[in-house]
């Protein structure tokens, strides 16, 4: 049986794979973080700009909108590749980890972003008109008020955001981002080593697996509804 | 006093304004309970709004104790809306805060309260609504009953003189809308508090207002005490709504009317009188006979009242309308 499964997965280097789903993590944690970082203000300016919100500005909110859009709608490997120069000029590389880090955010933070918008569009009027008739002003409204009722969704949100990072991250690999999706491109796709392949796919099934049921289980913690 | 002066309200919907509320000019007199009854979208939601200015006036002016409201800045606005507390159909807690945390939440915004006295406020407050034994429960484990004693709770915490109900009982069943209405009259009397109060329900009126703005419109249709509008409405659009609290079909009464034979009166009794034993002696007195086609006897907020319709037969009519209008009994003809 052992001797059956090393003639299967003759390719796998265990130390490569255990280096490389670190790094995965790495990189996920890290461009998580940033998009969280920007995205949850980018996400409260989008609302109060928006239409009949606290802050009605329109133009504002065209501009920022458009940048999100813009941002949203480049496929990612595309960003990965027109990031490129910037990444060099904010941490010296374009390569590894780090590298990839800030194509991760561009792609994240505004993913993000809009989701933090819905879930405050969520909201009940009725509370915020309540908060208002209570003195509080626009920064009380969100503190106070409008971040911890729509917690639930927000943090549904960053469970989203993280599983669409995994599956960026595992992208980067195409300009040499480090991590399993760099394994699976270098071996499993160039070299038709389909165990390396099988071994760094099923890791990263089991870690969007572990983020879903980490993101669910906060989410019921939080709801109180 | 809350003084409207020429107050108005229009949206702009399309380039168009649209108005919500025409100019409109009264008076709240300070302690008292006052209600605004109409359908919805006759503007009253609108007019409760432009009080703590949730809603800015088109045109005209609000004046409280004397002050022109209107004009206040963004921190001024701020200070004056914590001396006005707000309850909703909706009740509008923050689900994610316990009972606690509810009713502490606008003396935290005020910013200018110490922990104790927030704490100690809470208690009390959680004493006068009752609630004390669910002081650590979120909202969606409470009943809408308990819900509304926690918004009150929370439009009372920063001492206001003025409370704005919105449709406070409309989402609750009978029970827990007299039980609610209880609480507002009683704290009414105890607070001094200005209450107003908006509904579309004439019982609510009936139950705890000092006096009543009838609304159609956006227009103030007929104003003035409970006992006058409810008992001798005026206005068509209050007709409906007295008739329609009384479970009164207007076109059955008619009916009715058509084969009632004799004169048909409809008397309405106030205060004591309403309990006298007054018919049978007019009707001994002047030898009318009288059947009764339909009646009511209730309270109007602490007043008794009475309100019969009554067709009279034979005997000496003029007597008998001389007896009941000796006896302080109002007395119209309906045929």
């Amino acid at each position: 049986m052992e001797a059956l499964m090393q003639d299967l997965l003759s390719n796998v280097d265990w130390v490569e794979i255990g280096i490389a789903s670190w790094d995965t993590l790495i990189m996920v944690a890290m461009s998580l973080l940033f998009s969280v970082v920007i995205g949850l203000p980018v996400g409260v300016l989008l609302f109060l700009f928006g239409k009949r919100q606290l802050l009605e500005q329109p133009l504002a909110y065209a501009v920022l909108s458009f940048v999100v859009n813009v941002l949203r709608s480049v496929p990612f490997i595309i960003l990965l590749i027109v990031m490129i120069p910037f990444t060099v000029m904010m941490i010296g590389t374009s390569l590894g980890v780090a590298g990839a880090i800030p194509p991760l955010v561009a792609g994240g933070a505004p993913f993000f972003a809009r989701l933090v918008e819905t879930s405050l569009r969520e909201v009940d009027r009725g509370i915020i008109e309540a908060t208002q008739a209570m003195g509080a002003n626009v920064r009380q409204i969100v503190l106070g008020a409008l971040l911890p009722e729509a917690l639930p969704g927000i943090i549904a949100g960053v469970t989203v955001t993280a599983i669409t990072l995994v599956s960026y991250a595992a992208m980067s690999g195409v300009i040499g981002g480090g991590g399993l999706g760099d394994l699976a491109i270098r071996f499993g796709y160039q070299r038709f080593q389909t165990d390396v392949m099988v071994i760094t796919v099923a890791l990263l099934v089991i870690f969007v697996q572990l983020l879903q049921m980490l993101g669910d289980r906060l989410v019921i913690h939080f709801s109180r509804k | 006093m809350i003084v409207f002066d020429q107050i108005e309200k229009s949206y702009q919907v399309g380039g168009k304004a649209i108005p919500a509320l025409h100019p409109t000019s009264f008076a709240i007199e300070t302690g008292e309970v006052f209600g605004i009854v109409g359908h919805s979208g006759a503007g009253k939601s609108t007019l409760v709004r432009l009080i703590n200015l949730l809603e800015r006036p088109t045109g005209g002016s609000i004046k409280i104790d004397g002050e022109d409201v209107t004009h206040y800045n963004a921190s001024q606005l701020r200070a004056f809306r914590r001396n006005v507390g707000m309850i909703f159909q909706h009740f509008n807690l923050l689900s994610s805060k316990t009972v606690n945390d509810n009713i502490a939440f606008p003396m935290k915004l005020a910013g200018i309260y110490s922990k104790t006295e927030i704490q100690q406020r809470v208690a009390e407050l959680l004493e006068l609504v009752s609630l004390s034994e669910h002081a650590t429960k979120f909202p969606s484990q409470l009943s809408g009953g308990q819900k509304q004693r926690v918004g009150i709770a929370r439009a009372l915490a920063c001492r206001p003189t003025i409370l704005l109900c919105d449709e406070a009982t409309s989402a609750l069943d009978p029970q827990t809308t007299q039980s609610v209405l209880k609480l507002l009259a009683d704290i009414n009397r105890e607070l001094g508090l200005t209450i107003v109060l908006i509904t579309h329900e004439m019982d609510v009126v009936r139950r705890v207002c000092d006096r009543v703005a009838v609304m159609d419109a956006g227009r103030v249709v007929e104003m003035g005490p409970v006992s006058d509008v409810f008992l001798h409405p005026q206005h068509p659009t209050t007709r409906d709504f007295v008739f329609e609290s009384e479970n009164i079909d207007s076109l059955e009464l008619q009916q009715d009317f058509k084969k009632a034979k004799g004169r048909i009166l409809r008397l309405t009794f106030k205060g004591e009188s309403t309990y006298d034993p007054l018919l049978g002696s007019v009707a001994r007195k002047s030898g009318v006979d009288f059947s009764i086609i339909s009646g009511r006897i209730d309270h109007i907020k602490d007043t008794p009242y009475g309100q019969l319709t009554l067709a009279l037969v034979g005997g000496d009519l003029a007597v008998a309308m001389a007896a009941l209008e000796a006896a302080d009994v109002h007395v119209e003809v309906m045929n």
